[in-house]
């Protein structure tokens, strides 16, 4: 019990901490932002899943991924074609020639159900598919790549071509996939209708609590002997291997892990938003989601979500308020961040925020209480920036 | 099909050119990204935005010289490359003094930072020139097609990139493998810390390629305004493509560099030619990656241990 | 941790500006009760005695800018002139820009905020087809109204939507009759773009030319958005020796695909060619030198000569400069706020019901094209021009069909 409990939630100070996270998600927004606003924060939280997963492959494993916007939206794509299955029902596509399958493939003549999509009937198949299609193209991937010792910046700049080619794949094979347009008007999980304000919800909510889940499972995993050996690994990834680790197996593990995480993310995003698109698989949006994770810290789970929290909201009011600024403040946030704070918010946080508010708290003896909680809202250390590895050119 | 046999020929031969303008291309393209990636290890993501910058440079250029200079007109472009290559080297100067440098021990950070760089600077493009596109009059001994026989066209764009290609890559050759230059850079590359033991500017060798690497890529930028569009994304339209010929070839590999940009170029024209264009480039992709995860550290890997 | 605080602290002024707005608004309501019993403030939209509240969505940054600044210009003159004129039912026009970021979620969301926080009485909006099927469900949901300004592929028909552009029949089927005839073409090369507009409007013209004109499709061919080289595909074009190509590419892809085109010697004295993506707007960086003598099919064109345009040219050049251009898409995006008024006013209302069921049947004999009247299928009846492309890039009509009537949902062209 006690062992869980540290494993779990990171001890007191974890516990906290998520305890932080969990009232602002599910209680404070909830309650203070209008069903507009609400929605709008259910979207973002649906990127944090992949900020997560990134926070595990990239800030602890080392495996910085530009591609992951393809198990997003392989995620994404699973659930909105069931979702799409069901909004066609012979019924209501009754004008098309060919009623009872999604309208754009009845666009592309298309007069029976392709191969692929027949499974896509049932609900627990498509659940196992969310997870398991992209896992399984991140185990291919990963075992080809990792078994043979890819550098880091390779497997970035493959993944990212990755992105490229199913992005083309997609937009190419639009009687099967919707093309550019991708899936769209979804309208009701299992006969329940996800458009309305309840069902939305009860969506947020549902969304909520999965990413919980993957924090505490992503925290499950680094205070694992696992998570020490990634970190190992990232460093001296010679002396791991030297000490008898088959390290290929753990980076394909990590890889894995986030890959699921992010596919989560992606059905959670077709359900809410109500569809999917070929724009969240291509490169900008993977890149974008890299940004969330660094700007949170890479090395913190909890910093990942509200990394994502935070550039998702600046996105949306600058570009609302000075549209032609905002890529200016992007682009200027992500350099300042990448270059004086490789940690992000957290690594911010841990070196001036604890001080400032533990000062604050000196001189205002009410505050004392919320110095508590504060204090724990990272709790994972947050190690110094990556070792120079200036001298490590020679082998 | 009524085709005879010389006008297979001709076709032939305009395919076979064809696959050799995409590799020059190609190869442009990615020179400047070959030196500072495979030579600093430095992920250059706006190396993109840096094209369009050789881009706008000589449509700038060729503003100015309708302008003032019309009898110059024909001329002016030698200049606008000449400019695309100042112009994009200076500014690559600066963002290596400013950024690039503080990150030499980050690779992968390199990559982030120079990705937001390429937002800022897409963002200026707009601001400066409007979103929308821009077209820079070309000289007119450029334009249009050279036609050796009744049947044969060959595109003299085609021809100035590739001559620009063969230029930019037999200097770069030289510069690497035959100057005193060339010989720091290199061994800066190796061994930093032991280069800077033996009195090499490390500094001021790493400034200067990231430099050339910019300036180069300005080149490719001004060169590029013959056979496509100028826009604020224009220079997105390559970032894959370049980086993957880099890696493809094996990153620390000039020769790779161009036996990937050969490849890649020729498994696409003549994909392109005989299934539809789509197909051609999901396949070539494709295959360069199979191939990628067959051989990780690509076509000429250099000899170090991992 | 200030992700926390600053969230926080941006949404509450926000959330607060907006009920103060609501409470306004509320007020506003309650007073004209007083003042006259106006039913057209009554329909839960933003509109008082003085104005009423509209929404413009456009991309004003990302890929998408390039071609939806023209549209959001055209708007902003029609509500400008409205306006100067006196408004609609004796109100202003106020505009609420919301910018889509070229990013379909983000054109959704924008939407979503327009209806349901700023309940606005009609929107203008959009461009790509992608944007316009992500917003289509929440415009529908929330019973919004759309005015969409682009030429597309159609198979759609909304109750909530009003499309000022042509479908694909009305700009493909003319254009290939009129080239058939005039240019006795038989054998056609078809390319476009990798998306579905470009698909869509090749599928329906190789059923027009196969059935109809009798003629042949000697090759059909996508390329990815974004694709510069097109070295393969003129030579293609060569082998196959078709008497017309007939070309959809778009965006940084058609500057490259016609430099290209020129530099393999396949200009207008070898090679007949017709386009449905050209207009004005990308003439600018394409250049009139590479596509001189090339013919482009599309329903507006700036050079139109006619009273209402050259006034219409004249009024926007007097507003955004006298080098800027006008095309297809930023003319139809003009007609968009002009219906409406025409609409509104024909309802009494701006109630969003009222103003569909009075939207068929309204005529513009004042628009800058000429003469459209909305269908009742909520698409325009309008006329197909074709124009040959000078070496200046300026466009001479050539053709102008009679009015073609609307056909989304073209029978035997699925």
């Amino acid at each position: 019990m006690k062992n869980a409990y540290e494993s779990l939630l990171g001890g007191k100070q974890g516990a906290i901490g998520l305890l932080v996270l969990a009232v602002l998600i599910l209680v404070v927004f909830p309650l203070a932002l209008d069903s507009f606003r609400l929605s709008m924060v259910g979207k973002y939280l649906t990127y944090a899943f992949v900020a997560v997963g990134l926070v595990l492959c990239w800030g602890y494993g080392g495996i910085l991924s530009l591609g992951q916007g393809i198990f997003f939206g392989l995620g994404g794509y699973c659930m909105a074609m069931f979702l799409k299955l069901e909004a066609s029902d012979p019924e209501s596509t009754k004008i098309q020639s060919t009623p009872g399958i999604p309208d754009f493939m009845d666009w592309n003549q298309i007069t029976e159900l392709p191969m692929m999509w027949q499974p896509f009937h049932s609900f627990s198949f498509t659940l196992l598919a969310v997870l398991a299609v992209p896992t399984l193209l991140a185990l291919v991937i990963g075992i080809a790549m990792f078994k043979r010792r890819v550098g880091d910046v390779y497997f970035s700049i493959v993944t990212q071509a990755i992105a490229a080619i199913l992005t083309i794949l997609i937009i190419g094979q639009q009687g099967l996939t919707g093309g550019v347009n991708g899936i769209t008007d979804l309208r009701t999980l299992n006969g329940w209708d996800i458009r309305d304000d309840s069902s939305k919800l009860i969506l947020y909510f549902v969304n909520a609590a999965l990413l919980i889940g993957c924090v505490l499972l992503g925290r499950f995993v680094l205070t694992s002997k696992l998570g020490r050996l990634l970190m190992a690994m990232r460093d001296k990834e010679e002396r791991v291997r030297f000490s008898g680790y088959d390290v290929a197996s753990f980076k394909i593990f990590v890889f894995c892990l986030a890959a699921a995480f992010s596919a989560i993310g992606g059905a959670m995003f077709a359900l809410q938003v109500g569809f999917m698109s070929p724009s969240f698989v291509g490169i900008v949006p993977s890149i974008e989601m890299v940004i969330f994770a660094a700007v949170g810290g890479r090395m913190s789970l909890l910093g990942a979500v509200y990394g994502t929290l935070l550039v998702s909201f600046g996105k949306t009011y600058f570009s609302e308020s000075f549209p032609e600024l905002w890529l200016y403040l992007m682009g200027g946030l992500f350099i300042v961040v990448v270059m004086y704070f490789p940690n992000g918010l957290a690594g911010l946080w841990e070196s001036h925020g604890r001080k400032w508010l533990s000062r604050f708290a000196l001189g205002n003896k009410v505050f004392g209480q919320s110095v508590v909680k504060a204090r724990v809202m990272s709790p994972v250390k947050v190690a110094t920036p990556q070792p120079s590895r200036e001298l490590e050119t020679t082998p | 099909m009524d085709v005879s046999l010389s006008e297979f020929g001709a076709i032939a031969i305009m395919q076979g050119f064809n696959g050799l303008s995409v590799f020059c291309v190609l190869l442009l393209m990615a020179l400047g990204l070959a030196i500072i990636f495979g030579q600093m290890g430095v992920i250059n993501m706006a190396h993109g935005e840096f094209l369009t910058v050789g881009a706008y440079t000589t449509y700038v250029i060729s503003s100015l010289t309708l302008q003032y200079f019309p009898a110059m007109q024909p001329y002016y472009f030698f200049f606008a490359i000449i400019a695309a290559f100042v112009i994009a080297g200076a500014l690559g100067w600066l963002v290596e003094s400013l950024m690039i440098s503080k990150l030499y021990h980050r690779p992968l950070d390199t990559l982030l930072a120079t990705w937001g760089l390429s937002l800022v600077m897409q963002q200026a493009f707009r601001s400066i020139f409007g979103a929308r596109e821009v077209g820079a009059e070309m000289p007119a001994w450029i334009m249009g097609s050279w036609a050796p026989s009744e049947a044969i066209d060959i595109p003299r764009n085609g021809l100035f990139v590739m001559g620009l290609t063969l230029l930019c890559t037999v200097t770069i050759f030289l510069m690497l493998y035959r100057s005193r230059w060339g010989l720091q850079v290199r061994a800066t590359m190796q061994n930093r810390v032991m280069s800077r033991a033996v009195g090499i500017n490390t500094k001021k060798v790493d400034r200067m390629t990231f430099a050339l690497g910019c300036g180069v890529a300005g080149v490719a930028g001004a060169a590029f305004t013959t056979i496509g569009s100028t826009g604020p994304t224009a220079g997105s339209l390559y970032i894959v493509d370049t980086f993957l010929t880099v890696v493809f070839g094996g990153a620390a590999s000039l020769v790779g560099t161009i036996a990937s940009a050969f490849s890649i170029a020729q498994a696409q024209s003549l994909m392109e030619f005989f299934l539809s264009g789509s197909m051609a480039k999901v396949l070539t992709l494709s295959a360069v990656i199979l191939i990628l995860m067959v051989r990780p550290q690509g076509l000429f890997s250099s000899k170090v241990r991992k | 941790m200030d992700s926390r605080l600053t969230g926080a602290k941006h949404l509450l002024p926000r959330r607060l500006t907006l009920s103060a707005a609501a409470l306004s608004l509320m007020a506003a309501s309650v007073f004209s009760q007083f003042a006259v019993a106006d039913a057209a403030n009554t329909t839960g939209l933003a509109v008082t005695d003085t104005t009423v509240t509209v929404g413009q969505l456009h991309s004003a940054t990302g890929t998408m800018a390039i071609s939806e600044t023209g549209s959001i210009q055209a708007e902003r003159l029609a509500i400008d002139q409205i306006n100067a004129s006196g408004g609609i039912l004796g109100r202003q026009i106020e505009v609420i820009q919301e910018d889509g970021a070229s990013d379909w979620p983000t054109f959704a969301e924008k939407a979503k905020k327009l209806l349901e926080s700023d309940k606005v009485a009609a929107v203008f909006g959009c461009w790509t087809s992608a944007s316009r099927k992500a917003v289509l469900p929440i415009f529908e949901k929330d019973n919004g109204l759309l005015y969409y300004p682009t030429f597309y592929e159609g198979l759609e028909q909304s109750k909530n939507v009003i499309y000022t552009g042509q479908e694909a029949t009305q700009q493909i089927l003319a254009s290939l009759d009129w080239i058939a005839k005039e240019k006795g073409a038989k054998t056609f090369y078809l390319l476009g773009s990798d998306y579905i507009w470009p698909r869509t409007s090749m599928k329906i013209a190789r059923k027009h030319i196969e059935n109809v004109l009798g003629g042949k499709v000697v090759g059909e061919e996508y390329y990815p958005l974004g694709n510069t080289q097109f070295g393969s595909l003129t030579n293609k074009i060569k082998l196959k020796k078709p008497d017309v190509v007939f070309a959809a590419v778009v965006g940084g892809s058609n500057v490259a695909f016609y430099k290209q085109l020129k530099a393999a010697g396949i200009t207008s004295d070898k090679q007949t060619l017709l386009t449905i993506s050209v207009t004005e707007d990308e003439m600018l960086g394409i250049g009139g030198e590479n596509m001189k003598g090339f013919y482009s099919s599309m329903k507006y064109f700036q050079t139109l000569d006619n009273p209402n345009n050259n006034k219409f040219v004249a009024e926007f050049k007097a507003k955004y400069g006298k080098d800027s251009v006008i095309g297809d898409v930023t003319q139809a995006g003009y007609l968009g706020p002009w219906l409406w008024k025409a609409a509104v006013e024909k309802a009494g209302s701006f109630d969003v019901n009222k103003v569909v069921a009075a939207s068929p049947g309204i005529e513009l004999t004042t628009a800058p094209e000429g003469y459209v009247k909305v269908h009742e299928n909520h698409h325009l009846w309008s006329k197909a021009r074709i124009a040959e492309i000078q070496a200046d890039g300026t466009f001479t009509v050539v053709h102008e069909s009679e009015l073609i009537e609307p056909n989304p949902f073209p029978k035997g062209y699925q």
